[in-house]
């Protein structure tokens, strides 16, 4: 599907990535959600909602594609300078010291947006972030190409490899005269394995604004391991890391509470939870015996159906703790379901503060700490509620 | 150790029994993300996969079982023990008072099993104790839904027909203030109404449970039933039941005359008279019935609540009588009600007091044990977890220990 677009256009070889349209595309946020899917080692589908300029095209027809000028990008950079400087203005804030994080602050104050997809809310950033990167003109006056692996088709990739092979020879040739001279010592690398990851396709794309097919990826990938395996010197690091990204554990940004001790000295501990319109608090006492009390009436009386005790059943089922605690909760709002999803959301967390890291790490993998983001989606016109359509009539 | 054994079976073989090590393992099996989808109302599934540590379990398991069938020796040590009823003291004693999961229940594992539990027992030694010469006492079981009112006043039953008692049991009052088709003036009083029905159907089951009564028992007034039938004073009930279930259109007459002699001879000392009433708060409630003009008519106005109310009263010696509240049939009462005076009503809290209150609650973790290995043993639970400790927990923990809960739970696995 990429072909035809990458034949025509005659003159020009801009790569676009946008099908006419400035936002959304090159978001950092896509980028860490695919980050983070390859992170679990599945290869997922990456969402492609750029690429495949063909996919477009097909409708407009008549629209050409667009192409920004250096010129155009640059009077786009003024006009944003300007902008931070009357938004710090209307803040009150110093023009000087004025960062794109207070700027997104002073937009989300100034726009407040109901709109639950992030990347549909409005954004002021940096002309570079939000207009696609394209390449300028790659040959002279006479026609003849800059680079010298233009005819290649993929300049920039191609001498991308060139350039780390190249350094892998160099390592290689660096070691056999150490090994000629005896000076040469195993050491082995050490690097976090953790910590960091390499670039993802998408992410390679953007960084050398060319396309790229799978293989390319895969052989870049390769080649950038064999290089990080051998000895390195720093220059060598520096290059390799550029093509690394680090990544953040989830989990760390948990908060634990302390356990609190009340008059009797028995250890307890708070939560809150909320699913739909119900909202729970509960407090678990440390030593008891499987009690729970709900709204001051015991939980079996307070749901007759089996499905919502088995759902307060979950936290203290999945960490074996069935009959040790007690607990005694509030909930108002929403329906029986929600109510026993608020419950246990509440629980979970209460129950973090008795048990070890890892097992929080576990409830969380398990999404026993998640507030379920589902709520009732409104009833749009035109149709009869939120997805279903009247009834269609031929005539 | 002999005596627990009703039949071999092979899960008490191979228990698994796990130990706190196995829970560090299976922890390992908790990452998998495919098992964290929640599983729906089959409750026992457990999200952990146990590795089989198949260590025959020693220590001494809760014994379910009881050889003792007479419910006049059962004492405190037979707390939490199943004993079973045989086949045709079942006939005799209970044609009708059984709940009917319970019937069911019987009719799967082909043995009657009841648990003795306290309440029972309290019931029990108070009735051993009773003194005839004084006015008949009131018992009142009282306690929330599925705890096991009606199988207690059952166990009562039995030991009162072993004792050789008159057992006067009405299975269910709500049945008698609701879903009536054929409501008949009475052609005894022209105020109330008749239930020809049902009144026939308690007359069919009382016969069979107090065959041997009613030759005995001879009739002290002359009743005439219309032109032609009549009975003589001095003869057998027997005949005035049977004339009521023949003649369904005077049944409920019939039920009357019966309540009213044995009323009137108990206080004689030929019999002793139990009045056994299963939601008996059916007599002071509301009813759903409605004369032709849809203008809805009290209970009193139906000749077998009003006769029944007269049983109730403690007016006559030489017997006891026991009752039982209950939500689950009763008609324009909250769920949650369950204490006598919520679910009575004032006027019929006033009737009935002073009696003496029974709470049946949830089982205790004995019994609980025990009801788990009576399933076990009759190879009712078929889930392979269910009868390891995990399993238990989970059980006890949706259930919360309500028998009626556990028995519908337990019906899935």
């Amino acid at each position: 599907m990429a072909a035809p677009c990458m034949s025509c256009g005659a003159a020009a070889s801009y790569r676009l990535f946008l099908a006419g349209r400035v936002s959304f595309a090159r978001e950092q946020g896509l980028w860490k959600a695919a980050a983070s899917g390859l992170q679990t080692g599945t290869r997922c589908q990456i969402l492609r909602l750029k690429h495949s300029p063909g996919v477009t095209k097909k409708n407009v027809a008549a629209l050409r594609r667009e192409s920004y000028t250096v010129d155009f990008i640059k009077k786009q950079i003024e006009e944003f300078n300007i902008g931070k400087r009357h938004l710090a203005n209307m803040m009150g804030e110093d023009p000087e010291t004025f960062t794109q994080e207070d700027v997104d602050r002073a937009i989300t104050y100034l726009f407040p947006s109901g709109l639950f997809e992030k990347r549909a809310r409005p954004i002021m950033k940096h002309p570079e972030e939000i207009f696609p990167k394209q390449r300028a003109i790659q040959w002279g006056d006479d026609g003849r190409p800059f680079h010298f692996l233009f005819y290649t088709g993929k300049q920039s990739y191609y001498s991308l490899m060139h350039e780390a092979y190249g350094k892998v020879l160099h390592v290689e040739e660096r070691q056999d005269q150490l090994r000629a001279k005896g000076l040469f010592s195993e050491k082995p690398k050490t690097k976090d394995p953790i910590g960091s990851r390499w670039l993802i396709k998408e992410e390679l794309e953007e960084m050398l604004v060319e396309k790229l097919s799978d293989q390319d990826y895969a052989q870049f990938t390769r080649l950038l391991e064999r290089l990080s395996a051998l000895p390195c010197d720093a220059a060598e690091e520096e290059f390799v890391g550029r093509f690394r990204r680090t990544v953040t554990i989830q989990s760390k940004k948990h908060l634990i509470e302390p356990l609190q001790y009340d008059e009797q000295g028995m250890a307890f501990s708070t939560g809150q939870g909320k699913r739909k319109t119900a909202n729970a608090e509960a407090v678990v006492y440390g030593h008891g015996s499987g009690k729970i009390e709900i709204n001051g009436v015991d939980y079996l009386l307070y749901f007759p159906v089996t499905q919502d005790r088995e759902q307060l059943m979950f936290p203290f089922h999945f960490l074996d703790r069935l009959g040790k605690h007690d607990v005694t909760c509030t909930v108002s709002g929403g329906g029986r379901s929600s109510q026993a999803g608020a419950i246990r959301l509440a629980v979970a967390r209460a129950l973090c503060s008795f048990i070890t890291e890892d097992e929080v790490e576990w409830m969380r993998q398990a999404g026993l700490l998640t507030t379920d983001p589902r709520v009732r989606e409104r009833k749009k016109p035109g149709q009869e509620g939120a997805r279903r359509k009247f009834t269609w009539k031929k005539r | 150790m002999k005596e627990r054994r009703g039949t071999p079976n092979l899960h008490e073989v191979g228990r698994i029994m796990l130990k706190g090590m196995t829970r560090l393992v299976s922890r390992v099996h908790k990452l998998d993300p495919g098992r964290f989808l929640h599983l729906g109302t089959q409750a026992s599934q457990c999200l952990v996969a146990h590795l089989n540590n198949q260590v025959p379990n020693e220590s001494p398991r809760a014994i379910s079982r009881t050889l003792e069938n007479d419910p006049a020796k059962h004492g405190e040590q037979h707390v939490g023990r199943h004993y079973s009823i045989p086949a045709q003291d079942l006939e005799t004693a209970l044609p009708h008072g059984l709940p009917p999961r319970f019937v069911m229940q019987v009719k799967t594992f082909n043995e009657a099993c009841l648990m003795v539990r306290k309440p029972a027992l309290e019931l029990l030694h108070y009735l051993k104790n009773t003194n005839f010469a004084h006015p008949a006492v009131r018992y009142v079981l009282y306690g929330e839904k599925g705890t096991g009112k009606t199988l207690s006043l059952c166990h009562i039953i039995h030991f009162c027909a072993k004792q050789d008692w008159l057992i006067l049991h009405i299975p269910d009052a709500h049945l008698w203030v609701k879903n009536c088709r054929d409501l008949l003036q009475s052609t005894y009083n022209k105020q109330r109404f008749d239930q020809p029905l049902e009144a026939s159907i308690w007359l069919k089951n009382f016969k069979t449970a107090n065959e041997r009564f009613l030759s005995q028992i001879k009739v002290q007034d002359k009743y005439v039933w219309n032109k032609r039938e009549s009975t003589e004073k001095g003869s057998p009930l027997a005949e005035v039941v049977e004339q009521g279930i023949m003649r369904v259109r005077n049944a409920t007459d019939a039920v009357g005359i019966v309540l009213k002699e044995l009323k009137r001879q108990s206080s004689l000392g030929i019999f002793r008279l139990l009045v056994a009433v299963d939601g008996v708060n059916a007599l002071w409630g509301r009813t759903t019935l409605k004369r032709e003009d849809k203008s809805p008519i009290a209970p009193e106005e139906l000749a077998l609540i009003y006769n029944l109310r007269k049983m109730v009263k403690n007016d006559w010696q030489g017997g006891a009588i026991v009752l039982t509240v209950s939500q689950t049939g009763s008609l324009f009462k909250p769920r949650k009600a369950y204490l006598p005076q919520e679910l009575l009503g004032k006027e019929g809290f006033d009737t009935l007091d002073p009696f003496i209150p029974i709470l049946v609650s949830n089982y205790n973790p004995k019994e609980f044990e025990g009801c788990i290995q009576y399933y076990l043993e009759n190879n009712w639970l078929q889930h392979e977890k269910a009868h390891t400790e995990e399993g238990k927990k989970e059980l006890l923990f949706l259930s919360n220990r309500n028998p009626g809960l556990l028995e519908r739970l337990c019906a899935y696995l």
